[in-house]
């Protein structure tokens, strides 16, 4: 599993802005072509901000943003963002990402749609591929959008808050399908909300509050120190099955992100299940924590 | 029947109707993207900014396409910039440039004792002043625009659907925009002769609100869209000369018509299409 750590992005003490008002600040993020890194953290704490520097669309106010040359990113948006009601069916969603390589012609060619049909059939959606983008399920929805972006062959996947709106089940699908893809060769970074049954069984996180607050394992990140500064509220950690288990200390329940109870974080054969710790997720052995503090990077 | 067949013998109707459904055609394919791009309001402005650039092109005395033509690309140009950077609220943008504009023309063509006639013929479209200027201009237009759907089908289509991801790809989505909004700007201002300024939005959005309601493909609504604008433009045409009433009018209540009748029969399932922005999976 152990690949060369190749730099493929590197925020340098970015701070970005809306207007006057400074979303990010000072956070300092390497992604490496191996990694797998997960960014928590409340609402408005910047992660969307963090991604949209780091993939180009939003221009830091200062630090910098260094990409490799060449490098390929697909990026799979919040599900809250796409217009439903558009009119594309998951071939043409799927299609209108890749590029057009020198034709004119509007239509697709064949080897265009068996390159389609060969990515949805990974994904299992090879059956749906005249189905309207709405007619899907959320799990079947969010693997279209990861469809698009494999299409483009990326080094680079990119996804912002994957398990929203979700299910249980899904949520799991999707761990394992990025588990296969990271595997694969695939570099990942995607935000979320959800502590325990995300977050918890990815191999590196970042917790972010406008600032980098701390970066490393789950185990050394999801502390009630880390925590507190994160979110700004009192949390324990348990640990489980090898695993941290974040619990919300004020209403006694399991932390930001939802609801679900311990023996589901620890079922096994899962990812992170109990009898299989981190379920052969990636980056387990990874080092210990980054560091910890308000000017915190990932890798800095 | 003889009845019917009546307008065809005069030169001047042919030529309107030529006009019309040619318009009505380019206005259902570059509808399809502003009903997409929920620009509905653009269309409406911008077709009246290029009145005032039409008022300012009689006062000078340049060509009407020139003078209206180089003001309401400029004003398409800006409403796009302005409303990317939220400067201000775009639709507060568009209501400030284009009603501005169009106060300005009211108030040149006041001042300079333009006919009143002529003044009704560009806010609610006549089919007497077509000459063959006016069908080369909006064949030439509806050739070009095709062409560039045709030529930028699949950036078009991923800067509509998904701006972010599009820019994400590598796609220059703010070239994207200029180039939809210059096409916006031309397409109004090749239709007002026939459509009337006041007008024209409506051809926009009722041929691709329509399609849309038929279908759940972008190709399919495009081209839908395209013979729906066409279809309405023909027919309301031949209404306008048998009831007496403007062109701008009769296409638009065609469209209108149409709409309620396609409304009715997709029933549910169309206005499921037409639905807002909202997740809504099956299960």
């Amino acid at each position: 599993m152990s690949r060369p750590a190749v730099p493929l992005v590197r925020l340098d003490s970015v701070t970005c802005a809306y207007g006057r008002d400074d979303v990010v600040v000072d956070a300092s993020v390497t992604i490496d072509a191996d990694d797998f890194v997960g960014i928590v953290g409340p609402s408005g704490s910047g992660k969307t901000t963090l991604l949209r520097a780091l993939l180009g669309t939003l221009a830091p106010r200062r630090g910098r943003v260094v990409r490799v040359a060449g490098l390929r990113v697909g990026y799979v948006p919040q599900r809250e963002t796409v217009d439903w009601s558009f009119p594309v069916t998951v071939a043409e969603a799927v299609l209108m990402a890749r590029p057009r390589g020198g034709r004119w012609a509007p239509w697709a060619s064949r080897a265009e749609r068996g390159e389609v049909a060969d990515v949805l059939d990974r994904l299992g959606l090879g059956a749906l591929g005249s189905r309207h983008i709405r007619d899907l399920s959320g799990g079947q929805q969010q693997r279209v959008f990861i469809a698009r972006a494999l299409l483009r062959q990326p080094q680079l996947l990119v996804m912002d808050e994957p398990t929203s709106g979700v299910d249980v089940r899904t949520r799991h699908e999707l761990l394992h399908l990025l588990d296969e893809l990271h595997r694969d060769g695939l570099a990942i970074l995607l935000t979320t909300h959800d502590l325990n049954g995300m977050a918890a069984h990815l191999p590196r996180l970042a917790c972010l509050n406008r600032r980098i607050v701390a970066a490393g394992p789950p185990l050394a990140v999801l502390t009630p120190e880390v925590l507190q500064q994160t979110y700004g509220a009192p949390m324990d950690v348990l640990v489980h099955g090898g695993m941290p288990v974040v619990v919300d200390r004020a209403h006694g329940s399991l932390g930001p992100g939802h609801a679900h109870d311990v023996a589901a974080v620890g079922a096994p054969g899962r990812p992170g299940g109990n009898g299989d710790a981190r379920g052969g997720l990636p980056g387990d052995d990874e080092a210990v924590a980054d560091a910890a503090g308000p000017a915190a990077s990932v890798r800095g | 029947m003889d009845g019917f067949w009546e307008p065809f013998r005069f030169e001047f109707f042919r030529h309107g109707l030529l006009v019309a459904t040619v318009a009505g055609a380019l206005c259902g394919l570059v509808g399809t993207f502003v009903v997409l791009r929920r620009m509905s309001y653009i269309g409406h402005g911008l077709s009246h900014a290029v009145f005032g650039g039409a008022a300012v092109a009689a006062v000078v005395g340049v060509d009407f396409f020139l003078g209206a033509g180089a003001w309401g690309i400029a004003s398409a140009l800006l409403i796009g910039r302005v409303a990317r950077r939220g400067v201000i609220g775009s639709d507060a943008a568009i209501g400030v440039v284009t009603t501005a504009s169009f106060a300005l023309g009211l108030a040149l063509f006041g001042l300079y004792g333009q006919a009143r006639q002529s003044t009704e013929a560009l806010l609610f479209g006549s089919i007497l002043g077509v000459d063959e200027t006016d069908i080369a201009v909006v064949v030439g237009v509806t050739v070009a625009t095709v062409l560039v759907v045709a030529l930028g089908y699949r950036p078009l289509l991923f800067s509509t659907f998904d701006p972010e991801v599009a820019a994400v790809s590598g796609l220059r989505v703010d070239r994207l925009d200029a180039l939809l909004m210059v096409v916006l700007a031309v397409a109004i201002l090749a239709t007002t002769q026939v459509l009337g300024v006041v007008l024209v939005a409506a051809t926009l959005v009722i041929p691709a609100t329509v399609a849309r309601m038929l279908t759940n493909r972008f190709a399919r609504m495009l081209w839908l869209s395209t013979v729906i604008g066409a279809a309405c433009g023909f027919v309301g045409m031949v209404a306008s000369y048998h009831l007496d009433i403007s062109s701008g009018a009769a296409v638009v209540l065609v469209g209108a018509a149409l709409f309620t009748v396609v409304f009715a029969a997709t029933g549910a399932r169309g206005r499921r299409r037409l639905g807002a922005r909202r997740i809504e999976p099956a299960a």
